[in-house]
């Protein structure tokens, strides 16, 4: 693998490459010592164009956990806010010797751009990029979603079969377009759930179902409902006319919870609006795997490091748990 | 400069086979077999002469903005691309919005010499869309400014859009619009479609730019004034500009090449020389486009030729500058996407990539057919190669094509400009006039 720019076109065994290791590097994060010495003298710079926090010290544990040295740089300008430009900022990276670039940027396909450009030879990995993509949260959540349905049996499996319903503000979600295209992938069928006025104007290409109603979707009894973070500067832009409305209709409260089933998961990106998009009942029920898919974040991330960087086809993680094993 | 030229066994547009002779800025003799001892004799056979091109939508960034384009490089793009007269837009620093910005960059012209440059006065102040411009003041300098338009911006205030419909009448001017409602297409980045629904870009929807159509047609009706429209691009908009004109409505529209050819699959990739305003649209809107110059719906090809720098396009899409240079390919487009596919003949060619803009520009003597007695303003054109168009054919000091690597069909072998050369077998002459 040389990038991971999104999950439109990863393939199902790649992805399927990418989860499987993660489960192996979730075991060793189960040990006393979760340091591995795999990525001993590889560079990686976490390249962040817009402040998040918990993205970036996802990837911060998963490629210090690999043993590489981590660069942070939080680019303060970029040539959209007419500071240094993108192609200046990568082939400085690329004079200091960066073999990966985990890059979050506030332009669709800006990780894209610096891929392509040959300003670096370094391999990227995005982190998020406008309202376009942010794969390695799909990937964590396709983790999740494996996990809770296959546990130890996970392995080598996909999610076909699996009903998804992603609720919220699709128009500007990346996380809701990567897991949109991944899960499709993997054989999930996608329900998207929001109001007309943030989801996309034509979305005919897209492999998911779109309803308005978020009571109906839980009637359809869904394996899995996502619930996206709204924004609360949409409300000016006219998308929805308030937050006690957006609540009402799209908010998974208490009574919604009761309506999902029990064997039915709630996830949520994070950061949450509690009280808008979920309630603290759902955010704080068994149903919830917010924390795990923040610690399965650093799992999948450091699965996606090594194989940008090690890339052999046996992980030395795959050797140790069979040492463990045996 | 003034020598006498003997252009041999060259084809007109309606297909028949000549010889003519040049002198003095004028076509002073048609007919087969013509001898004229020391003139400078070309052989043209293979070729088709087509009156020299007028393109009344170029952005030659000067004053202002000399890194990307001055008069004189975007002279040289058009000749090379057989262009012999040229409207540039006002979107200049200054903004052409007065006399005497107009009169300089008429001067420039005339001093590069390779074109005829004809300014395009502003609108409104700054292009603001607040007070007019003086816009007789332009029109009656040495200038001679006939056409009016805020390009780059929309006269959006309908207020403002009719008093400037309504002025112009004073001295027979137009003006051209540049249809987007600005509120429907703020921050927007490609075609709002099923392509930006997937790249997550901001979508610049179809009914921003029919809306302002629209509407202008109804108020050129309404005060009986002449509008021009500026680059259509969508399906929609050729249906409202064909309903317009049935109903008499004195409108005129463009379209450019790269609206002819290119769709906004292209942006898949970010790849920000695809990056224009109005965006690329989808194939429907191209196949609408075709069919409407095709059957005179839309009356003129123009190019919107807006030279960038390589930094504003070397970086993310949304940080991208709008806009392709375009001169040296549109023969070669039109060629392709309307002759080639049997749309259009050359004649259709000379009418809307000549005549008409000529004439939508007020522009007499200008675009007219090759014929005795007629300046001799012509561009001789091979149909016959198809070559790889490359950095080597563009001629100005931007590189920002979206044709480069692409195979093109043709090839411009002469353009000459009042009698004079300034492409001279297929080279771009650095002095207009002077042949090795």
């Amino acid at each position: 693998m040389r990038n991971l720019l999104d999950t439109a076109t990863l393939s199902r065994a790649d992805a399927l490459r990418i989860l499987d290791t993660a489960e192996d590097m979730s075991d060793t994060q189960r040990r006393e010592i979760k340091k591995l010495p795999t990525l001993r003298g590889k560079t990686v710079v976490n390249l962040f164009f817009e402040d998040s926090t918990r993205t970036r010290i996802s990837f911060e544990a998963a490629a210090k956990r690999l043993s590489a040295d981590v660069i942070n740089f939080a680019a303060k300008g970029s040539s959209v806010s007419k500071g240094e430009s993108l192609q200046d900022t990568a082939q400085t990276l690329q004079a200091m010797g960066a073999d990966a670039v985990v890059i979050r940027h506030g332009a669709s396909g800006a990780p894209h751009t610096l891929a392509t450009s040959g300003w670096i030879s370094a391999g990227v990995v995005n982190a998020g990029d406008g309202t376009h993509e942010h794969p390695t949260q799909a990937l964590l959540d396709a983790f999740t979603m494996r996990k809770r349905l296959y546990g130890d049996d996970s392995r080598g499996r996909d999610l076909t079969g699996t009903r998804v319903a992603i609720v919220g503000d699709v128009l500007h979600s990346r996380v809701a377009r990567s897991n949109m295209w991944l899960l499709h992938t993997l054989g999930a069928h996608v329900t998207l759930v929001a109001p007309p006025t943030l989801v996309p104007q034509d979305v005919s290409a897209w492999p998911a179902d779109v309803v308005y109603d978020l009571d109906e979707a839980i009637a359809a009894a869904p394996d899995v409902l996502m619930l996206l973070r709204i924004q609360l500067e949409r409300m000016n832009a006219a998308y929805f006319p308030s937050e006690r409305e957006y609540a009402r209709r799209w908010g998974f409260d208490a009574r919604r919870l009761a309506a999902l089933g029990a064997d039915s998961i709630v996830m949520h990106p994070g950061p949450m609006n509690r009280g808008l998009e979920i309630s603290a009942e759902a955010a704080d029920s068994a149903q919830s795997t917010v924390l795990e898919q923040v610690a399965n974040g650093v799992s999948v991330r450091m699965a996606v490091l090594y194989l940008l960087l090690a890339g052999s086809t046996t992980t030395p993680a795959t050797t140790s748990t069979g040492e463990e094993r045996a | 400069m003034n020598e006498v030229l003997l252009v041999r066994g060259v084809e007109l547009v309606d297909g028949s086979r000549t010889d003519l002779i040049v002198h003095d800025g004028m076509i002073v003799e048609t007919g087969a077999g013509l001898d004229k001892p020391g003139a400078r004799v070309i052989d043209a056979s293979g070729l088709i002469a087509l009156p020299g091109l007028v393109d009344l939508h170029v952005h030659f960034r000067e004053p202002g903005f000399e890194a990307s384009e001055t008069i004189l490089t975007g002279s040289r793009a058009a000749a090379a691309g057989g262009f012999t007269t040229v409207f540039t837009m006002p979107n200049t620093s200054p903004v052409a919005d007065t006399a005497g910005v107009v009169e300089q960059e008429l001067a420039l012209g005339e001093a590069a010499g390779y074109v005829t440059v004809q300014p395009i006065g502003a609108v409104t102040v700054g292009q603001k869309g607040e007070r007019l411009a003086e816009l007789g003041a332009m029109a009656a300098s040495r200038a001679r400014v006939r056409v009016f338009s805020d390009d780059g911006f929309c006269v959006w205030d309908p207020v403002i859009m009719r008093r400037a419909l309504e002025y112009v009448k004073a001295f027979g001017g137009v003006i051209a619009q540049h249809a987007q409602d600005p509120r429907l297409t703020e921050g927007a980045q490609m075609n709002e479609g099923v392509v930006s629904a997937e790249l997550g870009l901001a979508g610049w929807p179809a009914v921003a730019e029919e809306a302002i159509i629209a509407r202008d047609v109804l108020l050129a009706e309404h005060v009986g004034s002449r509008l021009h429209v500026c680059h259509l691009s969508t399906a929609g908009s050729v249906d409202i500009i064909r309903w317009a004109k049935k109903r008499g409505i004195d409108v005129t529209a463009e379209v450019t090449p790269h609206h002819l050819l290119l769709t906004e699959d292209r942006v898949r990739g970010y790849d920000a020389r695809f990056k224009v305003n109005p965006p690329l649209r989808t194939t429907e809107d191209v196949e609408a486009v075709r069919e409407g110059l095709a059957d005179g719906t839309i009356d003129i090809v123009a190019t919107d030729h807006a030279p960038h720098p390589s930094e504003t396009k070397a970086c993310e899409w949304q940080a991208a500058s709008h806009g392709m240079v375009g001169l040296e390919s549109a023969l070669r487009i039109v060629h392709s996407t309307m002759v080639e596919t049997g749309r259009m003949t050359w004649s259709d060619v000379a009418r809307t990539m000549a005549a008409a803009p000529a004439r939508i520009g007020s522009l007499s003597g200008h675009g007219t057919p090759v014929a005795a007695g007629n300046p001799a303003s012509f561009t001789l054109y091979d149909p016959a190669p198809t070559r790889t168009f490359s950095v080597d054919d563009l001629r100005g000091r931007s590189r920002n094509s979206p044709y480069l690597g692409e195979e093109l069909p043709g090839e411009i072998r002469w353009t000459i400009n009042r009698g004079t050369v300034t492409v001279a077998d297929g080279a771009l002459l650095e002095t207009p006039g002077v042949l090795s």
